[in-house]
């Protein structure tokens, strides 16, 4: 059963179009980011999802289940963006609290907080929590019992470089275990290798969806090439190359991704008057700039 | 029912930890003692024992104190979750929106019944340090125990759905007092007058009755006045508590609380985090 299926979702505030037509699928085990500014329509998504709030049009399928049915509840965990909770209670309590809420035990908490990094502050009041502290307490509520779907609102947010690697990992288990994983970031930076495929909403707008390498490919953005000469030859290596641009020793060369290995083949063919060629593929900033900004012109 | 209880524990420790417990406790206790100073001198002439005298005054401090510390505990309970950010999360779990109030209720219903515990047992110690047949009103204070956490449940109910219905936790105090004031205070004040221009004509005598009956304040207070003719006689108002039989004030303060929850269920359904 596929975990998650919306088909033509549409819903609109007032004059204002959060989501158009918006269609797309999480397989069991499957990663899939969705991208976009802020504004673009994700947190709505995902509320529909959750069943707090209703679509215009358009069908949502969660695990076979309508969003917000009490089956669907049970299957689903939830990371808002911003993880709030109460600042009287304390890291264990809180997390006994939504234990109980799912039917599990209050004494899972201390060893889901000691999964996220949190055992130490586990008693401490969550007043006293920061930012990400308070995203792991998110994270760890997340991971109680046996979720089948994760809906994960900017999870990384917050998120020191070396947390959201172990974050990643937590997710990497999850998804082995069978679980669908949809989360929404507004980098492509911060998702990259670790997610199956890619989706990028812009106004409400599904603009692309695919794997990475399917972006990139379907982009065809120009690759750079970057020849360091040896010196004093620079001027000689850009000629034969027809280089645009040269600094220094080094030759900068723009091509298209189809032109690239026969690039290489004349570099190479150049022999000692070359030291090193680096190639520099599209960054993926400019692979999400490509995208989003295709749909608003 | 785990979820219910899971949520109640986590609102009581709330509670302790906000200082309710002990706000609440406190406000009782001293009102109830400054009450059995002051009330336990003229016994003797009513024919009424000590603990009686004490169990019509402490009706008339819980008509005004247990809504207002119904209504200041439950005011923050839904505006208090949006505001904070907790509501959307709370919600995507396998927990109903009415388990989730009847949580709440459960935790808020036991701190009011710890600090009427407290309050009423210190007064009823009070009457029995002064007098030895002080124990003759012991039923009297067990029911207005009971009638007034019915009481105080009705404006739990109340307040929760303020709270649904404002959004903002500053709105919704504001709300709660505004209605406490309209309630309790200004109801029986517009009654009076009512029947003072009436002049003891159809109003007064077709109208009046339901309209006491219609408040749940109005109806705890007839019930606990009408239920004992000591306390009545304490009071001195037999005649007009005999005017309603004690079973429909008791029906009215049975069916607030339900009606309130229902209210209070409704407004939280139409909350869209």
């Amino acid at each position: 059963m596929t975990s998650l299926i919306l088909s033509r979702l549409t819903k609109t505030f007032g004059r204002e179009t959060a989501l158009d037509d918006v269609s797309l699928s999480v397989a069991p085990g499957e990663r899939v980011a969705l991208l976009g500014h802020n504004g673009a329509g994700k947190s709505t998504l995902m509320k529909i999802v959750l069943g707090l709030i209703p679509a215009d049009a358009g069908t949502v399928e969660v695990l076979g289940e309508a969003p917000g049915s009490t089956r669907a509840r049970t299957q689903v965990a939830y990371l808002p963006e911003n993880a709030a909770f109460h600042p009287s209670l304390t890291g264990e309590e809180q997390m006994g609290l939504y234990l109980r809420l799912r039917g599990e035990s209050p004494r899972e908490a201390r060893p889901l907080l000691d999964r996220v990094g949190l055992g130490a502050a586990a008693t401490r009041r969550i007043g006293t929590y920061s930012k990400g502290m308070r995203q792991r307490v998110g994270l760890a509520q997340a991971l109680i019992g046996r979720p089948r779907l994760l809906i994960l609102d900017e999870p990384t947010s917050g998120l020191d470089p070396v947390s959201r690697r172990e974050f990643y990992a937590i997710l990497d288990d999850l998804a082995a275990d069978g679980a669908g994983i949809l989360l929404s970031s507004h980098a492509l930076t911060e998702v990259e290798a670790r997610t199956d495929r890619i989706v990028i909403l812009s106004k409400g707008v599904v603009v692309a969806d695919d794997t990475l390498a399917g972006l990139r490919r379907n982009a065809a953005l120009p690759t750079r090439l970057q020849i360091a000469a040896r010196p004093g030859a620079a001027d000689e290596v850009a000629a034969a190359l027809q280089a645009g641009r040269r600094n220094g020793v080094t030759v900068d060369l723009v091509c298209e991704a189809d032109e690239k290995l026969d690039r290489l083949g004349r570099i190479a063919a150049l022999g000692p008057l070359v030291e090193d060629v680096e190639i520099i593929p599209p960054s993926l900033e400019d692979i999400y700039d490509h995208y989003s900004r295709r749909e608003s012109r | 029912m785990t979820a219910a209880l899971g949520l109640a524990g986590c609102e009581f420790r709330i509670a302790l930890r906000n200082r309710w417990v002990a706000i609440v406790i406190a406000m009782m206790a001293l009102f109830a003692l400054v009450l059995s100073a002051a009330g336990s001198a003229p016994t003797g002439e009513l024919g009424a024992d000590s603990l009686s005298v004490t169990v019509a005054s402490l009706t008339s401090l819980a008509v005004y104190l247990v809504p207002l510390v119904a209504l200041l505990m439950s005011f923050d309970a839904i505006a208090g979750e949006v505001e904070r950010g907790t509501l959307p999360l709370l919600l995507t779990y396998p927990v109903s929106r009415g388990r989730v109030l009847l949580g709440k209720a459960a935790a808020h219903l036991a701190t009011l019944a710890i600090a009427l515990a407290v309050g009423y047992g210190l007064a009823a110690g009070a009457a029995f340090a002064v007098d030895a047949d002080a124990a003759q009103g012991l039923p009297a204070l067990w029911r207005l125990f009971w009638s007034s956490l019915l009481l105080g449940a009705s404006f739990l109910g109340i307040g929760y759905a303020l709270s649904a219905v404002a959004r903002r936790p500053g709105a919704a105090a504001g709300l709660a007092i505004g209605l406490w004031l309209v309630l309790i205070v200004l109801y029986d004040l517009g009654l009076l007058a009512a029947v003072v221009a009436d002049g003891g004509g159809a109003f007064t005598t077709e109208v009046f009755p339901w309209l006491l009956l219609a408040n749940p304040a109005d109806a705890f207070r007839l019930f606990n006045l009408a239920s004992s003719e000591a306390t009545a006689a304490a009071a001195g108002i037999s005649g007009a508590a005999n005017a309603i039989p004690a079973w429909q004030a008791l029906v009215s303060i049975g069916l607030w609380p339900a009606a309130a929850f229902a209210l209070a269920l409704l407004a939280f359904r139409k909350v869209t985090p």
